[in-house]
């Protein structure tokens, strides 16, 4: 707290230089990271080189990534949705029952945004609409959704999609280049462009650092809120659409845990939990190293479970370590 | 707002006797004492989790990883006894209380010293902490014939025509309500999430108390952890899985503000209540378990509009009276 205090006393000689050059660092850190990870990879498994191989690691990441995107937004924001592995459940499981009444792949793929629209307005409502705490809120919402979709399925599962559904999640677009991974190259674009060459943009960032200043400066702060929750409900409907192609079938239990890793893949990706900085570059290299890792472990054998325990370390550590480096600089300067 | 915290809980110690009632009204059988007991005793665990996440919730934070220590725990004493039958129960409940208490104090060291917002830091240990339990217990389940017969009696043992278990919540519940009322610790969580800056100039150090809520919280998850393995007898990674999210709804539908500094005891413990009397209904009056998950989801996000509404009430009474001065 009174290091807090201490900070915010502590004028600087320049508004940006330092942070530019910070973040700028924390990139290039994360490139590194990738580019070691990639070579332990190509050491350790002789099969990882392999371009099939390869595209097959990239659905690791693919379907988190795209909600990843949207969560980094509300997350600069200053908010949080815990609810988007939930919204993907529910996407899903509706995506089911209507394939069991004998809709068409145009009509399940409708479904899974329009579900993901409508849970994300359901949670943007009660954020913005009510004002209240998103982290409740999220935690609230995440069991509606996930209780819906069991109420709907029980212990049951959706099986038997259309073939041609089937290719949202397995279809490929040119030789191992698959249809998400062009999906989640174009979503980065959309959504890098959206946040950092637009009005739009500058005000989620506004938003994120001081929302009385952005309010009093004329920014709808409850609207862009509202836009945001939007989004990240869209996104996980769309990432329902693949990942339920991919596999499918749907189960309510689907993508149990998303929401960790998809936090987990912002907060790496450089984006201040606390809201008001970071790029999406940094979560595109964030899910390239997730996503490499899984599968590296994967090829090793490494169980599942003991993956998430590396994804709990690394959300801990990312946050951990500057805070630790720059309290280490700063004994260093007094002493 | 004394008034009007009484009023959350006689509102739900009310929507609690209705929800009994109708009940009553078809199945009678419900309310007999036997089975109003059983609820009691069913929903201990939980009062004992929901107290601890409480103090938590209290000084501005929150625990997302009771429900993975609570298992942590559990397993530790679970596999002690399967490896040294010859150890006695107490010894093994005080393991367990000290595994939860590590795993609060590691979650509270990454709050205090190193600033790491706690829904983050909960979030990640949440998955360490059940990792940890893949690998110490290499994803076998230690079933009943593997835990002696001591270690399994404890919770149903009677004490007083009342089961232990139940007594362990009673105790716990004197406890906490002597601690936040009556202890200057107590009170030091309501002032640390009531207005940290004003609990600085009081003298009370912001950091060290929410490492205390944690440390409390890891040392009740980990008792509640013995007794969830006694009293179910089976340890594996799973156990109470996705259990954090019916405490922390507890704690909200208890009018616990996540805003901190709000809440009594009497509160968290009702909440506690009005999910365990629905978990416990819902077999009996013939509705599927799958549909619990969507009624607790429901409940929090109504009990967060309530406290919601509730503060902003007493945030314009202050202004009113301000502008009288003036």
């Amino acid at each position: 707290m009174s290091s807090q205090e201490m900070q915010a006393r502590f004028i600087k000689d320049r508004l940006q230089g330092r942070g530019e050059r910070l973040l700028r660092s924390w990139e290039a850190l994360l490139l590194a990271v990738a580019v070691i990870i990639f070579a332990i990879n190509v050491w350790s498994s002789p099969y990882f080189l392999d371009p099939w191989n390869l595209s097959d690691a990239t659905f690791n990441f693919t379907e988190k990534g795209l909600i990843a995107f949207a969560l980094a937004l509300v997350i600069i924001s200053g908010e949080i949705d815990l609810s988007v592995a939930a919204i993907l459940a529910l996407s899903s499981t509706l995506m089911g029952l209507a394939m069991s009444h004998g809709a068409g792949t145009p009509e399940l793929v409708a479904i899974g945004l329009l579900t993901g629209l409508a849970c994300g307005a359901v949670n943007g409502f009660l954020v913005s609409g009510l004002g209240l705490p998103s982290i409740v809120v999220t935690i609230g919402t995440m069991s509606l959704f996930r209780g819906i979709a069991f109420i709907i399925l029980g212990d049951k599962a959706f099986t038997g999609y259309p073939s041609d559904f089937a290719w949202f999640g397995q279809g490929y677009v040119f030789w191992v280049i698959s249809f998400e991974l062009v999906l989640f190259v174009l979503t980065a674009v959309v959504f890098a462009v959206l946040l950092h060459a637009t009005s739009f943009g500058r005000t989620v960032y506004a938003i994120g650092n001081n929302p009385m200043a952005a309010r009093f400066s004329g920014v709808r702060v409850e609207r862009v809120k509202f836009i945001l929750f939007l989004l990240t409900g869209l996104m996980s409907g769309l990432a329902a659409v693949c990942l339920t192609s991919r596999l499918g079938s749907t189960r309510p239990s689907i993508a149990t845990g998303w929401e960790l890793e998809a936090v987990t893949m912002v907060v790496l990706g450089g984006i201040n939990i606390l809201g008001g900085s970071g790029r999406i570059g940094g979560v595109v290299l964030a899910a390239l190293i997730m996503g490499m890792v899984t599968f590296g472990f994967g090829l090793l054998n490494v169980p599942g479970i003991v993956m998430s325990i590396f994804v709990g370390l690394l959300l801990i550590l990312v946050i951990a370590v500057p805070k630790l480096v720059t309290r280490i600089r700063q004994v260093r300067r007094k002493g | 707002m004394k008034a009007l915290l009484k009023h959350r809980e006689t509102q739900l110690v009310a929507v609690i006797l209705a929800m009994v009632g109708l009940i009553a009204l078809r199945f009678p059988s419900f309310v007999a004492p036997a089975s109003l007991g059983n609820v009691f005793n069913d929903t201990s665990i939980l009062i004992i989790l929901a107290l601890g996440q409480m103090t938590v919730i209290l000084t501005k934070c929150v625990d997302l990883s009771t429900a993975a220590t609570l298992a942590l725990s559990g397993m530790v004493a679970a596999m002690l006894n399967n490896l040294y039958p010859d150890l006695p129960v107490l010894l093994l409940v005080v393991v367990a209380i000290l595994t939860g208490v590590l795993a609060g104090a590691i979650n509270g060291l990454l709050v205090w010293r190193l600033d790491i917002p706690p829904i983050v830091v909960t979030l990640g240990t949440m998955t360490i902490y059940r990792g940890i339990i893949f690998l110490i217990s290499d994803g076998k389940w230690i079933n009943a014939h593997e835990m002696t017969d001591a270690f399994k009696a404890v919770p149903r043992a009677d004490f007083l025509g009342i089961p232990v278990l139940s007594w362990m919540a009673l105790s716990v519940t004197a406890i906490m309500a002597v601690l936040l009322r009556r202890l200057a610790t107590g009170r030091a969580f309501y002032a640390v999430g009531g207005n940290p800056h004003a609990a600085v100039y009081t003298g009370i150090d912001v950091g060290y108390t929410r490492f205390l809520s944690f440390v409390l919280s890891g040392a009740l998850s980990g008792l509640a952890g013995y007794l969830w393995i006694a009293r179910y007898a089976v340890a594996y990674v799973d156990i109470a899985l996705g259990f954090e999210l019916d405490v922390v709804a507890a704690c909200v539908i208890g009018g616990i503000s996540i805003a901190g500094g709000i809440g009594t005891v009497f509160g968290a413990v009702l909440g506690s209540l009005f999910l365990g009397t629905i978990k416990n209904a819902l077999p009996v009056i013939n509705i599927s378990p799958f549909w619990q998950l969507a009624i607790s989801g429901s409940v929090i996000i109504l009990a967060v509009a309530f406290n919601a509404r509730a503060e902003r009430r007493k945030g314009r009474v202050i202004l009113k009276k301000a502008e009288v001065v003036a």
